[in-house]
């Protein structure tokens, strides 16, 4: 139909050349990427913990179940539309439109690999609930986050020390987060160590960490909270159990008390906090924090009781009740 | 003083006309564009046509282009977003801080998010709708033409509302679905917020109104022997979608409105204190915006199996399965939103439910590209521009289906969540999916509606860019989000060794910005040529359904005499002398005449929106009773219509068949 005056004056390439130019421009892009990404040994496919070794892995066989389905597909599309372009002198079937077979066959296959995908995410979404205790044959060690505006406030209520922006833990012993916001919502990730969960206020949530080798990892806020959002950064320093111990005891005897002052001196927004410590005199500074959210008269308790039972309740730094069950709507 | 101080309310100031040099870009361009639409207009003496026919017609076709036209206009802001954002994060590494901060960044992202969902996909998508729906039915017009022509200025008014952001005030910096307690006003008191409600609030109650127009006219219009297992599965996937808009934007209009309330009267929905729970929030707003991801998608399925069935020359492999898929996505697609926040500690029950659930989704998705694959598999296919937007969607789509499997492992998405993993995602999906699809059916329904093709190798060398500018932008996204970046940064550590692949990111955006260029190249071009692309026939591609039956472009009544089939792809067999689609005599039949209180209603919901941002709760009161007054007239108009008599619409078919 499209007259030969309407076309580029450019001659038309052969399809072998097509292919050519779209496989090389492939192969240089693969090459620089490989080239780019080279070293780069800080993400979640290298691991550091237990709980984002057990991630990474199930993430490589969920790809790998993945590949099952892709290139087949691929295989199939290129295959086809190479034999069966126009001029072809193969058999042409143009009311041939459908085969009892060949469709059970792929709502078959699909819903195979879902189904055996479906049986991991089962397993794995317990046995990787960032709420379940590690197993380990020491005590978890206990820590507070806070997300406040724009920065991480850690508390370890039974070191009675707090620091910013920096979180130290012994390596090879479970640490248990409980994390809360005194602010917009964030997320707590530290992506070599285990997967992240929101920090939202008047709330709690739990994130059980362990980390096999001594380092400095990066950690993180994935959900925007604000203008310092880019900032909401903090150190993971894993150390042996005698460093750590030591750097408890220097933060205990060196630095200022984190009173009331201090605390709402602190929750003042600001950007790129430089690192500090505390010791904590209040055993319930974490508590206060949330209940910061929670109803201020009674009266307001009593209307809302009905409704939102477990709302009215006090969640304390013990409390493993997911978030999204005190939900009263839901 | 006072009295204007009365009028103009405390939230209105001077401060909000000046942010700084970038930002007054984005008003320059904003206001020079406006401009030159008025000048242009007055220069070629444009105005009275441009109301006559256009602005207030009620032809289908027409409403089609107008939205496809919006859509246009905002996928250039859109990818101009794109393009700062991907600037900004190419340069700003250690103590280079780029050339935006946060604030601003912020509300280019959340700008470009919220445009390209609400005012590009939908745009395009309510476009093809309308371009090609009632043709595909044997209808003349779908079954409420004023009420179409409402939904269309709604989804204007929304339009004109987030463009003016850009002029006064600013919008929000809170992400695309501006999650509280971030977007209550503690944390943003400006009206940045208030400009994204309103602009999509009004845009989605169009959303809502056009879901009730097309399945009436999907399931009143259908044209005689066109039963619903006859209909083209484009029509099918419409049905679908129309079903989940339906009974999906009502909640999008609900949490709007409740953090409207939240925001002008101090209530506490979903702040953190006084009762107030942001999780509800996030729940309703994700029950909304999963099914939205499926109401974006599914037209696209739709316009895939008209193309692989054209081009290939061969019926639609396997159309019950088809139809079962749609219907399966369709019904999944509202027992998967808890999956946007796994990581809000549900436990492993919810999670795992909802996993699964998700990922059962990508069973009738797998079989719909075995479906088409199959279609291609002993067909004579024809390699048109098409064609090739579909190949580049099943190479994309694919590791985009790949990767959201992926994440809807819990455990998986705890590592990926919020990370550029996800983003690169999504884009895999809308755009390899989505935007390719709606390209696709663009440049295969052009002819139909302006009377010429889209020039072919322009067309297929924009789709050759933007498949490889795709790769390019998006690839090292995904490794990015492998190395623990999250979205949204505006800044990053120089030592966590980000920058080189967001300068190669950077790169493939520049690719898919020349094969944008492309494209306009080729609409130009095409346009320029349009004497020797002309479709004489009606029928360029040897199509298999009713609207390549009727000369191009269609004309206003779309078929003089309506047409009766007898099975599906009736065109095809009609061509074949299998049957005949046009027998019996001709009939009277009515048009609607135009009319404005589309235009009317449009201009009272921009100015609700407005009052409403910067309250003005005066202004408001005016903007409702003007949409009621409009409205009330408009029902004491008894003379709506035209009629065609039978003699006419014979008189009117010889006419165009002897210009054919």
């Amino acid at each position: 139909m499209v007259k030969r005056a309407a076309r580029l004056r450019l001659p038309p390439l052969p399809r072998w050349a097509v292919v050519c130019i779209w496989v090389a421009v492939t192969a240089i892009f693969a090459a620089i990427l490989y080239r780019l990404t080279k070293g780069m040994n800080h993400g979640i496919l290298n691991p550091k913990g237990e709980i984002a070794e057990r991630q990474r892995n199930l993430l490589a066989f969920a790809a790998a179940l993945s590949l099952l389905v892709i290139v087949p597909v691929y295989a199939m599309l290129f295959a086809f539309v190479w034999r069966y372009r126009e001029g072809h002198k193969r058999s042409y079937k143009p009311n041939w439109d459908t085969h009892k077979v060949y469709e059970t066959i792929w709502w078959g296959i699909p819903i195979i690999i879902i189904g055996i995908l479906a049986a991991v995410t089962w397993v794995t979404s317990h046995s990787l609930d960032p709420y379940k205790p590690l197993a380990s044959s020491k005590s978890p060690v206990q820590i507070q986050a806070v997300a406040m505006n724009w920065k991480w406030l850690f508390i370890y209520p039974e070191q009675n020390i707090a620091s910013v922006n920096e979180v130290v833990i012994p390596t090879n012993t479970p640490v248990e987060f409980t994390i809360t916001s005194d602010g917009p919502m964030n997320s707590f990730w530290i992506p070599q160590l285990a997967g992240q969960i929101y920090a939202m206020s008047g709330m709690s949530t739990k994130l059980h960490i362990n980390a096999y080798d001594v380092g400095s990892y990066k950690g993180l806020s994935s959900n925007i909270s604000g203008t310092g959002f880019s900032d909401m950064k903090f150190a993971v320093r894993a150390m042996h159990q005698t460093d750590y111990e030591q750097w408890i005891s220097t933060a205990y005897a060196s630095h200022d008390a984190l009173n009331e002052t201090v605390y709402s001196q602190l929750r003042k927004p600001s950007i790129n906090n430089p690192v500090a410590l505390y010791r904590v005199i209040s055993s319930d500074l974490y508590d206060t924090i949330i209940a910061r959210y929670m109803h201020p008269d009674s009266s307001q308790v009593k209307t809302t009781e009905e409704n939102q039972p477990s709302q009215t309740k006090l969640p304390t730094s013990q409390d493993t009740d997911h978030p999204m069950h005190d939900m009263g709507g839901m | 003083m006072n009295l204007l101080a009365s009028i103009l309310g405390d939230r209105m100031s001077w401060d909000y006309f000046w942010h700084g040099w970038v930002q007054f870009g984005g008003q320059a361009a904003t206001i020079g564009g406006a401009l030159a639409v008025v000048a242009g207009l007055t220069y070629f003496k444009k105005w009275g046509y441009i109301w006559r026919e256009w602005l207030t017609s009620l032809d289908a076709k027409k409403i089609g282009v107008m939205y496809t036209v919006v859509a246009v206009v905002m996928l250039l802001r859109g990818f101009g977003d794109a393009v700062m954002m991907r600037l900004q994060q190419m340069l700003a590494s250690g103590d280079s801080k780029g050339f935006l901060d946060a604030e601003h960044f912020q509300q280019v992202f959340t700008a470009h998010g919220t445009i390209m969902i609400f005012f590009v996909a939908m745009g395009l998508m309510f476009g093809l709708i309308n371009l090609v729906l009632p043709l595909m039915l044997g209808a003349r017009d779908v079954a409420f033409p004023l009420l179409n022509s409402i939904s269309f200025y709604l989804y204007l008014a929304g339009f004109v509302l987030v463009n003016l952001s850009l002029v006064y005030g600013e919008f929000g910096a809170v992400g695309w679905l501006a999650y509280p307690p971030l977007s209550e006003l503690q944390f943003s008191p400006g009206p940045g917020v208030d400009y994204w409600l309103w602009s999509i609030q009004i845009a989605g109650i169009g959303s809502t109104l056009s879901a009730i127009n097309f399945i009436v006219t999907i399931l009143r219009m259908r044209c005689k022997g066109m039963t619903l297992m006859r209909m083209p599965v484009f029509a099918w996937s419409i049905f679908a979608t129309m079903i989940l808009t339906l009974a999906a934007f009502p909640m999008l209009t609900g949490s709007l409105f409740m953090l409207s309330l939240d925001r002008m009267m101090g209530m506490h929905y979903f702040t953190s204190e006084l009762g107030g729970n942001a999780m509800m929030y996030i729940n309703l707003i994700w029950a909304w915006g999963h099914p939205e991801v499926y109401i974006l998608v599914l037209p696209a399925f739709g316009i895939y199996s008209e193309v692989v069935a054209t081009f290939a020359r061969k019926k639609l492999f396997g159309y019950t399965s088809m139809v079962w898929a749609l219907m399966a996505i369709a019904l999944f697609s509202y027992l998967v939103w808890a999956h946007h926040f796994f990581t809000m500690g549900a436990g492993g029950n919810v999670n795992a439910f909802f996993g699964i659930m998700t990922m059962i989704i990508a069973i009738p998705t797998g079989v719909k590209v075995f479906n088409w694959l199959f279609t291609l598999y002993k067909g004579r296919i024809r390699f048109d521009a098409p064609m090739w937007w579909f190949v580049a969607f099943v190479t994309t789509f694919l590791i985009g289906g790949a990767t959201g499997v992926m994440l809807a492992v819990p455990a998986i998405d705890f590592q990926v969540h919020n990370s550029l993993f996800l983003v690169a995602h999504f884009h895999n999906t809308i755009i390899g999916g989505v935007v390719f699809g709606y390209f696709a059916g663009l440049t295969y329904w052009f002819p139909k509606i302006f009377g010429f093709k889209l020039h072919e190798r322009l067309g297929k060398l924009a789709a050759s860019l933007w498949i490889a500018g795709f790769f390019m932008a998006f690839i090292p996204i995904y490794i990015l989000g492998f190395l623990g970046a999250t979205r949204r940064l505006e800044k990053f550590d120089p030592s966590y060794g980000w920058q080189p692949l967001f300068i190669a990111s950077a790169i493939g955006t520049a690719v898919i910005g020349l094969a944008v260029a492309t494209q306009l190249v080729q609409l130009g071009y095409s346009i320029w040529k349009r004497k020797q692309l002309q479709d004489k026939t009606g029928d360029p591609w040897n199509g298999r359904t009713l609207e390549w039956s009727v000369p191009s472009p269609a004309p206003e009544y779309n078929f003089a005499r309506l047409p009766v089939v007898h099975s599906r792809d009736a065109w095809w067999h009609a061509k074949q002398g299998q049957a005949n689609i046009y027998e019996g005599a001709y009939r009277d039949f009515e048009l609607p005449k135009n009319t404005g209180t589309g235009v009317a209603i449009g201009i009272a919901a921009t100015i609700f929106g407005f009052a409403a941002i910067w309250h003005l709760w005066w202004l408001c009161v005016v903007a409702v009773t003007m949409v009621v007054w409009v409205l009330v007239r408009r029902m004491m108009n008894e003379d709506t219509e035209v009629l065609v008599t039978a003699a006419q619409a014979r008189k009117l078919d010889a006419t165009r068949k002897a210009a054919a």
